[in-house]
């Protein structure tokens, strides 16, 4: 029997907003346990939420980067349950009236494009984080408590766990854009939530499906799915069901575990939050919104291509994080050479940051220093080999104009210079002078080093080549 | 219409709720559901087709706070008002059931 | 110290010119309870040592003429959260609570200077109409010992009517100021939804919630309204509208010519007490007598405001009590093997029975299958009511009729039948379903029990309210009546 697989992405994307999204507590990794909380965060008698403008702000960003609708009459609801991070027992979310809806990304896996539907967004509130010790206690830390979440959920479109990985890639690569979330699966940025179901082809029943939960990177997303699908695929042709259950992907053995088993649905009792007046958003203020958003990167690329002559390839890697992208328009905007600026962030500076294993933003480089450090090659201030030096001062936040200066890099282009250094060298070595007219090449490259080694390599070689034979060819 | 509410589902509405009723509390309770939830069957007289549910009763519409951090300080104040804490933590027994965690 | 005898303008003044300290009415004021509270009740938690100081802190650098209220002792009804000051919602869940911060309503008074007296007995979570609910003890009636003050303020109202204090904050979900008002013969005011900050009062129904004062005179009670109303940046909700002076326009030449009151006939109905009815009665008659003009005219929905109340507030409450888990704040249950154990022993421990009845019924109500013919049905139910206001507000002024069907029954004669208790409230939800404002005033005796006439006012207009309550007081005696309580006063 011959299966098709449906698949569901349900994604949870943090956003990097200063402030909660319903307490003015600050967003903030790393502190101490309990540290960034308020009487809001730990649900006190009494206390009510306010709404982050900038939350709503980026949830239209981000639906208008997801080609979503925009729902311009907006709620929130509670979503009422139990548990020890969920300080209130409810979660201030929105399933009426999500923020944006009938959205789609385009994916590409093999050379197929297709568009993969999302059913809706919303934003909501994050919960605490529990840690579970071997003592017998559970330790409630509720710094994470209300930091602005954008769920997102896609379409049942996805028909390959192949596909479920390039949506996810579609995915981060546009929200990032937006600046509005790191979309960092590793920092918890971005959380997925996957479900599965297979059917025999043709049939107009979807299948029971199976639920993974905290999946921790794009490929055990691909890998559980594809375990997942064959698992089904292995009980089914067994003549046994799938069973309404949430499993759980075992890195280590590569296979799902079974979790806890579905019975019914869940009771959310959900219902309008009265504690918060609704949302009218206007067209005029997603305008406003659209009009300051980041360009996202596949019209870069298109731009990189036509406007500035890169090849495809450079623009795919330049569009590979929003910060690139960024840096590298800044430096060309700042007159530097697209090529060469393309070439020094995928040579030396991405072997940099490789190296020291940082972002882009934590190094002391600007555009302007590096596109600075461009335009002094490309006047012939220094030479390509010079630039090596010059780049060690430039990522340590030095202005390449001053490094150059204080070094003495400058590099020798006056033929005033240049010619009495060439006439003394002529007359040094006869033997060469001979050989060169006597048809042998090889003596110009020695001549020419010796030329370098005179002026501690300061000399412009393409002034000293041309000088050179000019002289040779005068004697 | 008679009302919808047995001893079995208050036993459900109550572990929706995380309350616990003994059996002649709900011998007790349940009899007096019974009769306001009747009561609230009377809405069902009211024709309402088409009439937009009034969930507020503010007058206000989109309000919403600048995106601006404040710390409170009060994470010691918070911590000492708590039954159990430890290490600056809220300390609870142990979490079994995984299936509380936010979606 | 008699506070019948005087009132909030007079003691402000007192104190200005130092005809008083703040100290010798802290104390008289303490003097009152002490001699009272014995049978009324009505305290949970005496504040006396910080009063005290800050009475004598405030004596030492002077009143300031600009601070109505500074230095006065005044009630706060014990689900409004005060820092440091043990704040239960009379309830055992809370018993140890000790708020962190302070309710919008508190900063305000407290930038004022006023004085805590101490904190209110109420029905636990403010759910009920008798005080009886309380986890801790019964509050009495001040006209009748063995009646109840009402509910859910019935410590505020009972303070008051007994004299303890000049007056006292309260909170009015579904009847809570007003019906307790009228059962201890003071006034009462429910403010619009949204002119007063919900920010720091434990929360019952989100979408009906308002505080508001209990006073012996309708001008004291307007001064004090406008001390606590205005928009909050903690409360969404709250209203940016101006606060008018609401006191200020009280005097010698307010009149109630060409008001137009409307009754609605369903105040009137069968379920009201006959002797209820004639007080009210004979008060339009005085109105009428005053150049008022008084008709008729129907609120339809009314006899579903009941239903629709208790789903909606049940519903609400449910949701908000669940915060009260044992984890965080509060009481944690101490036999507990698991976490399940710590949530459903410190809930089902903590809580008494009513507001277990109304988390039940509000869970059912939300639950999957119910919500719509429930939750949604009462919500359209409450469009309805609010259009219902609407029509008479186009040609009247205010709404008039009783704040209860009956004046104060016995202490224990209700108790048992949640039903017949809630129908108490059939005259006052509809106001806080449509977010208007209400209040009660004293309108005569029914037995020698107060009754109070309610007075609903269209939507942030409490102006008209105020004054047409302060016409009918400046030309009656009823509000002069005293309790006399155990033969004293
Ligand atoms: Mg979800
Ligand atoms: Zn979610």
């Amino acid at each position: 029997m011959n299966f098709e697989t449906t698949i569901g992405l349900e994604v949870h994307v943090e956003m990097k907003t200063n402030s909660k999204i319903f307490s003015p507590s600050p967003v903030q990794f790393g502190s101490e346990p309990n540290a960034n909380t308020n009487v809001i965060d730990w649900g006190y008698p009494g206390v009510l939420p306010s709404t982050n403008k900038g939350v709503v702000e980026n949830g239209i960003r981000a639906a208008l980067a997801l080609h979503a609708e925009i729902e311009p009459h907006q709620h929130f609801d509670r979503k009422n349950y139990f548990y020890p991070d969920n300080p209130k027992a409810y979660q201030i979310s929105q399933s009426v009236s999500p923020l944006g809806h009938d959205g789609w990304v385009e994916i590409d896996v093999d050379g197929e494009k297709k568009k993969i539907g999302i059913a809706e967004m919303h934003i909501e509130e994050d919960a605490g984080k529990n840690t579970h010790s071997p003592n017998g206690y559970s330790y409630v830390d509720l710094n994470r408590q209300g930091t602005p979440l954008i769920e997102i959920v896609s379409k049942p479109d996805i028909s390959s766990p192949d596909e479920a990985y390039a949506y996810l890639e579609a995915l981060r690569e546009r929200i990032q854009f937006t600046g509005i979330s790191d979309v960092k699966m590793e920092e918890g940025s971005m959380r997925v939530d996957v479900n599965i179901s297979i059917r025999p082809v043709g049939s107009d029943k979807y299948g029971t499906k199976t639920e993974l939960k905290n999946l921790n990177s794009f490929n055990y997303v691909r890998k559980g799915l594809l375990f997942e699908e064959q698992r089904q695929q292995r009980v089914l042709m067994s003549g046994g069901e799938i069973g309404q259950e949430t499993r759980r992907y075992d890195e280590t053995t590569g296979q799902t575990i079974l979790m806890r088993v579905k019975e019914g649905s869940d009771d959310y009792r959900y219902f309008p939050e009265p504690d918060l007046p609704s949302l009218e958003i206007s067209e005029d203020w997603v305008k406003e919104i659209g009009d300051t958003m980041p360009q996202m990167p596949n019209n870069r690329r298109d731009r990189y291509v036509n406007e500035l002559g890169l090849t495809e390839y450079d623009a795919m890697v330049l569009t590979q994080t929003k910060e690139m992208s960024d840096f590298f328009e800044a430096t060309v905007a700042d007159g530097a050479d697209a090529k060469l600026a393309s070439n020094y962030l995928q040579g030396d500076v991405n072997a940099y940051l490789n190296d020291e294993q940082v972002d882009l933003a934590a190094t002391k480089l600007t555009p302007a220093n590096l596109s600075g450090m461009i335009k002094l090659i490309d006047d012939g201030t220094i030479s390509s080999k010079m630039a090596k030096k010059v780049f060690k001062g430039i990522v340590a936040g030095e202005n390449p104009a001053e490094y150059v200066k204080a070094h003495g890099l400058v590099q020798l282009s006056d033929p005033a210079q240049l010619q009495p250094i060439i006439d003394e060298i002529l007359a040094n070595n006869e033997q060469s002078v001979t050989d060169f007219k006597n048809g042998k090449d090889r003596a110009v490259g020695f001549l020419v080093g010796q030329i370098m080694k005179q002026t501690k390599g300061q000399a412009n070689p393409q002034v000293v080549n041309q000088l050179l034979m000019k002289s040779l060819q005068a004697l | 219409m008679a009302s919808q509410i047995d001893e079995q589902q208050v036993q459900h509405v109550a572990s929706l709720a995380k309350l616990k009723f003994t059996d002649e509390e709900l011998s007790e309770f349940t009899p007096q559901l019974e009769s306001i939830i009747d009561l609230f069957e009377t809405l069902e007289k009211v024709d309402t087709t088409g009439v937009e549910p009034m969930t507020s009763a503010t007058d206000r519409v989109n309000v919403m706070r600048e995106d601006v951090a404040v710390n409170s300080h009060q994470r010691d104040a918070l911590l000492k008002n708590a039954p159990d804490a430890e290490d600056g933590y809220i300390k609870v027994p142990a979490i079994i059931d995984e299936s509380g965690d936010a979606e | 110290m008699n506070f019948y005898e005087t009132d909030l303008t007079q003691l402000h003044d007192d104190l200005v010119n130092k005809k008083i300290s703040a100290t010798e009415l802290t104390k008289a004021t303490y003097d009152n309870i002490k001699a009272k509270d014995d049978q009324i009740e009505a305290f949970l938690t005496l504040n006396e040592e910080n009063a005290l100081a800050e009475a004598a802190a405030l004596d030492e650098k002077g009143i300031a003429a600009d601070q109505l209220v500074a230095g006065i002792p005044l009630g706060v009804k014990d689900n409004i959260v005060t820092k440091d000051i043990r704040t239960t919602a009379a309830s055992k869940i809370l018993d140890n609570f000790k708020p962190i911060y302070d309710a919008t309503v508190i900063e305000k008074l407290k930038a004022q200077n006023f004085i805590n007296a101490g904190k209110l007995n109420l029905d636990e979570f403010a759910m009920g109409g008798s005080t009886e609910n309380s986890a801790y003890q019964v509050t009495h009636n001040a006209w009748d010992l063995t009646r109840v003050p009402g509910g859910s303020s019935g410590g505020s109202a009972a303070s008051v009517a007994a004299g303890e204090v000049l007056a006292a904050l309260g909170t009015d979900t579904g009847g809570s100021i007003r019906l307790p008002a009228s059962y201890n013969g003071v006034v009462g005011m429910k403010p619009t939804y949204g002119r007063v900050s919900r920010w720091g009062i434990i929360a019952f129904g989100s979408s009906l919630d308002q505080v508001g004062w209990l006073t012996t005179s309708v001008k004291d009670n307007a001064l004090l309204t406008s001390l606590i109303s205005g928009h909050d940046d903690h409360d969404l909700t709250s209203s940016t509208r101006d606060v008018p002076d609401f006191g200020a326009q009280l005097n010698d030449d307010t009149n109630v010519n060409g008001l137009r009151i409307a009754v609605p006939k369903e105040y009137l109905v069968e379920g009201v007490d006959e002797k209820v009815k004639e007080v009210i009665k004979a008060a339009l008659k005085h109105y009428e007598s005053l150049g008022a003009i008084v008709d008729e005219v129907s609120l339809p929905h009314t006899q579903y405001g009941v239903a629709a109340y208790y789903i909606i507030s049940s519903s609400e409450a449910s949701s908000n009590l669940q915060r009260f888990d044992g984890i965080r704040y509060g009481v944690r249950a101490t036999d507990v093997q698991d976490l399940e154990d710590v949530y459903v022993k410190s809930r089902s421990e903590g809580f008494g029975d009513e507001v277990k009845r109304r988390i039940m019924l509000g869970t059912f109500s939300l639950s999957a299958g119910f919500y719509d013919a429930y939750f949604n049905k009462a919500s359209q139910i409450r469009a309805l009511i609010r259009q219902d206001f609407e029509n008479v507000f186009k040609d009247h002024d205010v709404v008039m009729g009783p704040a209860g069907p009956t004046v104060a029954y016995k202490i224990g004669s209700n108790i048992a039948d949640p039903k017949t208790m809630y129908m108490n409230d059939v005259l006052t939800v509809p106001v806080n379903m449509a977010g208007l404002p209400g209040m009660s005033i004293p309108a005569g005796l029914a037995d020698g029990m107060p009754v109070g006439l309610q007075i609903i006012g269209k939507p942030f207009d409490e102006e008209t309210m105020y004054k047409a309550a302060y016409t009918f007081e400046q030309s009656t005696d009823f509000h002069k009546a005293q309790p006399n309580i155990g033969g004293q006063n």
